[in-house]
């Protein structure tokens, strides 16, 4: 399982990597493995106000569609566009190239709420207990 | 398979309307009419039949395999249903006659039916009235809703909620969520029954209804039903009850008698009508008392004088949810069947598919996980967790059964069993049937701890192999594209 | 009867298997207190009973009536190859091909389906049935509802009325603003539906031919709706697109019609068949099972259920419809009658209703005191104004063995008079004849 240093978690399994003022957004490694071949995904529209922890977008694998929370509170900056024609990205590279979107950070206090690497190691590893 | 556009040939024709007997008309103006024309092939009679023969033969039906697929009630269609409603004066008696000033009389034949219908319903339910217009289960699920609705807007409150278990079907909560509430959804405890302390925290002035299976989706009778049910009517919430499983109950519990204010019945599951490929199926929705005058319209009444009749004059009523009376053809089946199997005969098919569904699970619980362990009703549900761990998941099973010539029991539901395996023997198929199919099962599980790849390669023995199901989605093909051999 | 095969010693076996003693044991969940108060079900009837009963009443429906009825339900010529092949248990015994690999049959046709109403609407994408024209309306109303995330409908009064109060009936526990825009000389008002357009607007729904048979180009609306970013919605008559402009030529986002015309016995109004196709970006918002072609692991073509995630079995309460059982037998119905007509069979089907109905119009105006509508064009179907009432008229013919129309003063206010002819292919000239000499004398 592929967990990244430096960059931030959530329970719920989505990332975020902080630089500066702006957050890039995705899901795991463990949420694209879980889920499998990912088929498509409906991103939030630029400029989209999100909160922490509440929907901002949906993965879809052939059998099942999922909600992806926001790790953190922000004005969606830019999008992925290249999961719409190639979702498989997702699988590929959960931390690269299958990011979601980016956000401009509207609370930095929010991070507090989000795991660090090794946290995130503990719970997938409680998980599978 | 070639596409029946792939044997195009220009020129060629399967059917001739002939010349017309009344003289050219005046063409309709260009702006009215379509530029492009439609690319359909063009073929002979004989190219269409074989086509479509062929294609059939493609297929698992229950007249050519078992098919015990759960949830579904995969029972043997008998053929004489399926000649009577081919009848002339039921198949081509337009619908608006008995509408017209004069016409109550052209289609007495078809209200007999249904009038009749509805009252064989109410007796096998305990209900007191049916509306036999919803066209498929989720659609009587829907209706079922909106009637609950329109109960608590009379009577003016205005409630949010629906509550449905996590084992229920995917319909419950969907239709719940289009007629505009909101979803609780309560789990399933480990002893398979829903989770009463969960429960009773959700039983509140905004709570609208309950909607309930029972027997359940994991094929168990909840002897707590009627408390489950007494709740729910104290905080002055409705009960729903989906007929989806009824087969297991004719003649042993009725809805009514349980105290549930609002059914359906899946008439192609518990009544034997053909399920046609996906459909059309039908599901009448029985209420009680306190919900009749809000039905649909129209209902067909008997006269004094013992002709029947259509009433629109129902002021309280929902208004339409079908154009007309409902999917007739298919009530006329399952009306045949009823009267066919008679009192004795719905009992002992209630019988018989319960003894089957425990036959299959007493033989395969040493074989396979079995999530719940309790006298099942219709059917009974397994989990390959076992099989998993060698690599053997449930869909390999499936397919290693297609290879063996049997439909594979439902294994994509219900949702909260892992690698589920859903079986539903019903009571129409064969104690050799039922063991050969038990024998094939015990062979994928010996095969799943000794060879498990001859499981997982599976199916060698069908026209294809394993479909790209994750192309078909990422890069959706849902219509044959005209070529250059259909110009513009 | 009960299709049981079992014998008294399969029972013993299976009993001693499953370790009870007797068959009631196995209902031992169910509380006494829970036994059926009452279950007076009649003695089985043998099958010669069940048969011969349901045919005498099948025999006290009248349909030896020559039939001029339609509103939106028609009585039309279905070829013996669609009975055939609709008639193979193979088909019609299956259910939802959930297992690809024992049901190409199935989702071969359907594809084939699916591509037939692509191909007869102009639109993208279509999916594998829904119950009937009207369910389908009201799924496509809700597609345009989700897409724009408006709730006002510009409903045009040309839509069947039928289908009008079933949108009124689901919506009752919603949202939803309804304007109704009324057909003037037979066809939708363009001053009055562009005056209610706006950025609220969440589509416009019309219907062509219209429930009075008017025919129109929508093109017009069509665009003025796109300017504000709703979506337009057609309901369509099938066996008209032989002949008239297709939804998609007019631009229409969606289009969704009854299918019963194609090769479906009218049956009393059902089973029918629903259809629906859309443009390519609302494939996500779509209810109901899609087919899709792929290829399997050795790379051969093959054909599966595909975006299942918009569907209630996986998406629960948040799915895009609550449809599970379709109408899929009447789409390999409508799918065979298609084929065995063709192309050409099709444009001829097409132009006998045309070509029936202006010589039923001709015929028609030169009896005195009935006045023919003639403000729009029609397809096969059109108004006369009678100088009675059309529900005495409609009952004196009724004597004379004809359904001779559909009296519009049932569906709209201050029409007593108006009377709907439908003239499909069926229709001989000699009936339209005798239709237009008994209509004489009645008057």
């Amino acid at each position: 399982m592929d967990i990244p240093k430096n960059i931030f978690y959530t329970k719920d399994h989505e990332w975020a990597r902080i630089d500066g003022k702006t957050a890039y957004i995705g899901i795991t490694d463990y949420a694209q493995s879980s889920l499998g071949d990912i088929t498509f995904v409906e991103l939030p529209k630029i400029g989209e106000e999100l909160k922490q922890s509440k929907y901002c977008a949906t993965v879809e694998s052939v059998k099942a569609a999922s909600e992806v929370y926001a790790p953190l509170s922000g004005k969606v900056t830019s999008i992925n566009t290249q999961l719409a024609a190639h979702p498989e990205l997702i699988n590929q590279s959960a931390y690269e190239k299958g990011y979601f979107f980016s956000l401009q950070i509207s609370n930095e206090a929010e991070k507090a709420n989000l795991m660090d690497a090794s946290a995130y190691q503990r719970y997938v590893e409680g998980l599978a207990k | 398979m070639k596409l029946i556009f792939e044997k195009h040939k220009e020129g060629r024709r399967g059917f001739s309307y002939g010349d017309c007997d009344v003289g050219k008309a005046k063409p309709l103006a260009e702006k009215y009419c379509r530029k492009r024309q439609a690319h359909l092939a063009c073929l002979s009679e004989l190219d269409v039949i074989r086509h479509y023969t062929n294609l059939s033969r493609l297929n698992y039906s229950v007249d050519t395999n078992f098919y015990p697929l759960g949830s579904c009630t995969m029972k043997y269609n008998p053929k004489f249903c399926e000649q009577i409603a081919s009848l002339d004066g039921f198949s081509q008696l337009h619908p608006l006659l008995p509408q017209l000033s004069g016409g109550g009389m052209l289609a007495q034949g078809s209200l007999e039916v249904l009038y009749e219908s509805e009252k064989l319903l109410c007796e096998i339910t305990g209900m007191s009235a049916f509306t036999m217009q919803p066209l498929a289960g989720a659609h009587g699920e829907l209706t079922g809703v909106m009637l609950i609705a329109a109960y608590h807007k009379n009577k003016g409150s205005r409630r949010k909620y629906v509550i449905v278990p996590d084992s229920s079907h995917g319909t419950n909560p969907s239709s719940a969520a289009i007629a505009g509430y909101e979803v609780v959804v309560i789990p399933t405890g480990s002893d398979g029954y829903m989770d009463l302390v969960e429960y009773k925290k959700h039983l509140t002035e905004e709570l609208a209804a309950v909607m309930l299976t029972c027997p359940d989706t994991l094929g168990i009778f909840n002897p707590r039903i009627k408390e489950i049910a007494d709740l729910a009517h104290a905080c002055g919430a409705l009960m729903y009850y989906d007929g989806a499983n009824l087969n297991a109950m004719l003649g042993k519990c009725r809805p009514g008698d349980i105290g549930f204010d609002v059914m359906h019945i899946n008439l192609h599951k518990t009544f034997a009508t053909p399920h046609g490929g996906g459909g059309p199926g039908a599901g009448p929705v029985g209420v009680n008392e306190k919900l009749i005058e809000f039905l649909p319209i129209s209902r067909v009444i008997r006269r004094a004088d013992g002709t029947f009749a259509l009433d629109y004059h129902q002021p309280k009523s929902i208004g339409y949810i079908a154009p007309f009376y409902g999917n007739f053809g298919v009530i006329l089946k399952a009306y045949a069947y009823i009267l066919h199997l008679g009192r004795e005969g719905l009992i002992k098919a209630a019988e018989i598919a319960v003894l089957n569904a425990n036959y299959c699970q007493a033989k395969l619980k040493k074989y396979y996980d079995l999530p719940f362990n309790k006298t099942c009703m219709h059917e009974c549900v397994f989990s390959a967790s076992r099989q998993a761990k060698n690599g053997v998941h449930a869909l390999d099973i499936a397919k290693y059964l297609i290879d063996r010539g049997f439909h594979p029991p439902t294994i994509y539901f219900p949702l909260i069993v892992k690698e589920a395996l859903m079986i539903e023997p019903t009571e129409t198929e064969s104690k050799e049937t039922i063991d050969a199919f038990i024998e094939a099962m015990i062979e994928i599980a010996r095969l799943a701890e000794e060879n498990p790849s001859a499981v997982t390669a599976a199916p060698l023995r069908m026209p294809i192999k394993r479909l790209d199901e994750v192309r078909a989605a990422r890069q959706p093909d849902l219509n044959w594209k005209p070529l250059a051999l259909f110009p513009d | 009867m009960s299709y049981i095969p079992h014998t008294q010693e399969d029972i013993q076996e299976v009993l001693q298997v499953i370790g009870v003693k007797n068959i009631n044991e196995l209902f031992k969940d169910i509380p006494a207190a829970l036994s059926p108060k009452s279950f007076k079900i009649p003695a089985s009837k043998s099958e010669f009973e069940v048969t011969q009963a349901l045919r005498k009443l099948s025999l006290k429906n009248a349909t030896g009536l020559v039939n001029f009825v339609g509103a939106g339900f028609y009585d039309h010529f279905i070829p013996a190859g669609v009975d055939a092949l609709a008639g193979r248990s193979e088909f019609y015994t299956a259910y939802t091909p959930y297992q690809p690999e024992c049901s190409q049959g199935w989702l071969q046709a359907i594809y084939e389906y699916q591509s037939i109403i692509c191909q007869l609407t102009g639109l993208d994408v279509s999916n594998a049935s829904l119950y009937d024209g009207g369910t389908a309306l009201f799924e496509a109303m809700m597609m345009a509802i989700r897409q724009t995330g408006r709730n006002k409908i510009i409903l045009d009064s040309g839509v069947n009325l039928i289908y009008r109060t079933m949108l009124y009936t689901y919506t009752l526990n919603l949202s939803v603003e309804f304007v109704e825009i009324p057909v003037v000389h037979g066809q939708s008002s363009r001053g009055e539906l562009l005056k209610h357009l706006d950025d609220r607007t969440a589509a416009v729904i019309l219907q062509n031919p219209n429930f009075f048979g008017a025919v129109d180009d929508h093109s017009d609306i069509v665009n003025e709706a796109h300017k504000f970013g709703a979506l337009a919605i057609a309901s369509v008559y099938p066996v008209s697109l032989g002949m008239l402009k297709a939804p998609g030529e007019m631009g229409f986002d969606i289009a969704t019609g009854e299918g019963q015309s194609l090769g479906i016995p009218l049956s009393f109004g059902g089973p029918y068949l629903g259809f629906m196709a859309v443009k390519n970006e609302l494939v996500r918002q779509m209810p109901g099972r899609i087919v899709g072609a792929t290829v399997d692991s050795g790379g051969k073509r093959g054909f599966v259920l595909t975006l299942q995630t918009r569907e209630q079995h996986i998406r629960r309460q948040k799915a895009t419809s609550n449809i599970c059982s379709n109408e899929a037998l009447c789409a390999l119905r409508a799918a065979v009658f298609v084929s065995l007509l063709g192309r050409e069979g099709l444009k001829e089907l097409a132009a006998h209703n045309y070509q029936k109905a202006e010589f039923a119009k001709e015929e028609l105006s030169r009896v005195k005191g009935v006045a023919v509508k003639r403000s729009s064009p029609t397809f096969n179907e059109f108004t006369v104004l009678l100088p009675k009432s059309a529900d005495e008229v409609v009952r004196r013919m009724i004597e004379k063995g004809f359904a001779c129309g559909f009296p519009l003063g049932k569906f709209y206010k201050g029409m007593d008079n108006y009377l709907l002819i439908a003239v499909t292919e069926k229709r001989t000239k000699e009936e339209i004849v005798r239709l237009t000499d008994s209509l004489e004398a009645v008057l």
